[in-house]
């Protein structure tokens, strides 16, 4: 396959970025999207040039840190796929492909496609926790969860954390992300200690960090590798307005 | 933003009821009543206040909302295919708000205004309420701006419904299609319901009948 792209490049955070064009030639239609990028990086490097940064890790799906805006999509045309996931197959021979990094001012660009999520690990810190007592762990059996509730758990802590709900959102709202953490422990007997608390300074912590409000568009959902759904939005909303009730 | 809309909703229920009045073949003397009859009920009066008060609290909002959710984004997108993720009307509430809030201003200076601020229409001797509703839908600048908005004011609450729903909490994995649907038969009944009156009287206009005394 024979493409062009059209990628961000801003040298740091603070100097204004613009598109570049490449071409790239012979790229296998058996290529990962980062692959590709591999194959232009090393073109990059042999000709001198500055090779594009971009944010990579498992190459496997389950990191979360590929966040690359590719053709107006986060993550690319496919649903349920991170960048490392989407092959090139998905593209035509002689496209022009442009790629983006995320865009919200709760993720500033640190390089070319690279964005700092740490936003994120600040709302984890606000109360994406629960109390546990060190020591041996539990028998299995002595907390009895129901089936649904665990399976519903176990779905919103499939959340990676790669910010394609912020980045697909017109607003640019963390809703799904948050909704998703505090599901996976309101869900749980062992998230309730911190239950009340957890929702309130969650949210407020993302308020804090200049993400925009939830409009319920399911851009999110659609988005998200993980499929997580807006479901868990609406329990986020239940629990924090039972929360603001209670304290 | 949810609990002013749904207020607003539920008025939309009951000001299609008192509209269809207009339909009952009796010189629009039910209508007329009925329009009376609320003036003269406190309990109406005061939900009138609340009525302005949650037009005024959902506009406010969503012009506050709108500002935040701009600054959350400071550099757009060169290429965004938000179309392929979600629908026209849910990213589009700020634009067919606009053009609803628009008409209700228009909506009351025609209405609201000469019957009861001004008491130019319903008085002893003047025009009844509904020979007042027939001429303003007789004029097509009116009877086009009345329709327009009615379509918009559909395509607002196609995403409306479910998405104040959803802002409340009450919604899950099992009700969402439920209050989807929910939300697409309530938008179809707004459309089509409000949308008859200015196709219906213009039309009679234009067949030269008198639909306020209509007879099978």
């Amino acid at each position: 396959m024979n493409l062009t792209l059209k990628v961000w490049r801003q040298a740091s955070a603070n100097i204004k970025g613009g598109f570049v064009t490449y071409p790239v030639a012979n790229i296998s239609e058996e290529m990962s999207f980062l692959e590709m990028f591999d194959v232009l990086n090393e073109r990059l490097i042999t000709e001198g040039n500055e090779p594009i940064a971009f944010d990579h890790d498992c190459r496997e799906g389950i990191c979360g840190m590929c966040s690359m805006h590719i053709n107006g999509r986060a993550h690319g045309p496919q649903s349920g796929t991170t960048t490392c996931q989407l092959h090139m197959r998905h593209f035509k021979d002689g496209e022009t492909i442009t790629v983006e990094p995320w865009r919200a001012k709760a993720f500033p660009v640190i390089k070319d496609l690279v964005v700092n999520r740490s936003a994120f690990d600040k709302i984890q810190a606000a109360g994406g926790f629960i109390s546990v007592n060190t020591g041996n762990a539990k028998d299995a059996n002595s907390l009895p969860i129901p089936k649904d509730d665990a399976d519903a758990s176990f779905f919103a802590a499939a959340c990676i954390g790669c910010g394609a709900c912020v980045a697909a959102c017109k607003n640019s709202s963390a809703m799904l992300f948050v909704s998703a953490k505090v599901s996976q422990f309101a869900l749980l007997p062992q998230g309730q200690v911190e239950r009340v608390d957890r929702a309130l300074n969650m949210v407020k912590e993302m308020d804090a960090l200049g993400f925009g409000n939830c409009t319920n568009t399911g851009s999110c959902e659609a988005e998200c590798p993980k499929e997580i759904s807006i479901e868990n939005i609406a329990r986020l909303n239940r629990e924090y307005l039972l929360a603001t009730l209670k304290k | 933003m949810a609990l002013s809309g749904l207020f607003l909703i539920l008025f939309l229920l009951e000001h299609l009821y008192t509209n269809v009045t207009l339909f009952f073949g009796d010189g629009g003397v039910e209508f007329d009543e009925t329009s009376h009859s609320m003036v003269r009920m406190i309990i109406i009066r005061i939900i009138e206040i609340v009525l302005f008060l949650a037009i005024l609290i959902h506009v406010a909002q969503a012009v506050l909302l709108t500002r935040e959710n701009n600054e959350a984004r400071p550099i757009k997108y060169t290429l965004n295919d938000g179309g392929k993720t979600s629908s026209w009307n849910s990213r589009n509430m700020g634009f067919t708000g606009s053009v609803i809030f628009f008409f209700i201003v228009v909506h009351l200076y025609n209405f609201f205004l000469p019957y009861r601020i001004t008491g130019t229409v319903g008085g002893v001797g003047q025009e009844t309420i509904s020979v007042n509703v027939v001429h303003a839908l007789e004029n097509p600048v009116y009877a086009l701006l009345y329709l327009i908005s009615v379509i918009f004011l559909a395509f607002h609450l196609r995403h409306a419904l479910a998405s104040a729903f959803h802002t409340l909490g009450l919604s899950n994995k099992k009700y969402m299609p439920i209050l989807d649907k929910v939300s697409l038969g309530f938008s179809i009944l707004i459309g089509v319901g409000f949308g008859s009156f200015p196709i219906l009287f213009y039309g009679a206009k234009l067949l030269h009948k008198d639909l306020l005394n209509w007879a099978l």
